[in-house]
């Protein structure tokens, strides 16, 4: 195997050949994205275009985009076209996103965190 | 160096992406928009079982058995479900052979469109912004930076994947492996030849 030194290059970031996740919840974005155009809640291409626009967006603000803030922009173009097909809003989203953050904060360390029940 | 070292009475709250991930896959889950054994299975084959293994075998096929090359060539989609593997997103597959005059490399300007089913999940630099633009506008730069020298009289072709169609590069066998089997070929592939940006070396003690 003759793998490319790339180590020295500055602008082209390269992983080895396992998973590009950096973390666990770029997966789960991946999967979301990927399960519900299976679906049929929306098309891959029009899934293509919004994390498109999304990318130029972040290019269009100056962000170096050296592929390290990618699923960054997978999750808010997956927000936003959720929330555009009506599959959820906003609102919904913050609030839970809320709930979670009290769940972990008020889960003692080593129990499982589990959403309260009234949390909607 | 050392996290700060404070009681954990309480969960580490996950970073901010981490928490919209769970609240929009747990509202989804809840309105019964999305299935969590499904969504656990996706991640897992893409992180664990598809990969560019899958990718190699069918260039190791293609090496060895040249009436699967020519239907390859002549239509991937079908020729790569033979060997079981068939798209996530029903996209239209296409096989690009790599020859001594021609040589193809893969990129997607507009986002990170890539033949999942073959290649897994795409490398980081694949989805980074000068990746993107230089493979256009420079590919045989870029192609030096991954340590691929091609002759002058080479012709690059590059082509840029779309939500509808995405390309599998074929690259050419490499000298002194007549005696190897379809498993010990596949072996050889790797990932960046097949996106086009490397191509493969003769297996040890083989002179090219």
């Amino acid at each position: 195997m003759s793998a490319p030194d790339l180590t020295s290059l500055p602008s082209l970031p390269r992983d080895d050949e396992g998973p590009a996740f950096a973390e666990p919840w770029q997966a789960q974005a991946f999967g979301l994205a990927v399960r519900l155009s299976a679906e049929g809640h929306f098309t891959w291409k029009e899934w293509a275009a919004a994390l498109a626009a999304e990318l130029k967006a972040a290019a269009d603000r100056g962000e170096p985009d050296d592929g390290s803030r990618y699923y960054e922009h997978w999750l808010a173009a997956l927000e936003r076209l959720v929330t555009r097909k009506g599959l959820t809003d906003t609102a919904a989203l913050a609030a839970r996103k809320q709930a979670w953050a009290d769940a972990y904060r008020h889960t003692p360390h080593g129990q499982p965190v589990l959403l309260p029940k009234s949390s909607s | 160096m050392d996290a700060p070292h404070h009681k954990h009475d309480h969960q580490v709250i996950p970073s901010d992406p981490a928490l919209r991930t769970k609240a929009l896959e747990s509202l989804l889950v809840e309105k019964g928009l999305v299935d969590p054994a499904a969504l656990d299975a996706i991640i897992d084959a893409y992180e664990n079982k598809i990969g560019p293994r899958n990718g190699a075998r069918v260039v190791a096929r293609a090496w060895v058995d040249p009436g699967y090359k020519e239907r390859l060539l002549r239509d991937a989609g079908p020729a790569i479900a033979e060997l079981g593997y068939s798209g996530a997103q029903g996209e239209h597959m296409v096989a690009l052979e790599n020859t001594p005059a021609v040589h193809n490399l893969v990129v997607c300007t507009l986002c990170s469109c890539y033949p999942w089913p073959v290649l897994g999940l795409p490398p980081v630099w694949y989805k980074s912004a000068p990746y993107r633009s230089r493979a256009v506008i420079d590919p045989r730069g870029v192609l030096r930076e991954f340590g691929t020298e091609l002759a002058e009289d080479v012709e690059i072709r590059v082509w840029d994947s779309t939500a509808e169609v995405r390309y599998l590069v074929l690259p050419e066998r490499p000298p002194g492996t007549g005696n190897m089997t379809e498993e010990e070929l596949a072996a050889l592939v790797t990932r960046d030849s097949m996106i086009g940006v490397a191509k493969i070396a003769a297996p040890r003690g083989v002179e090219a």
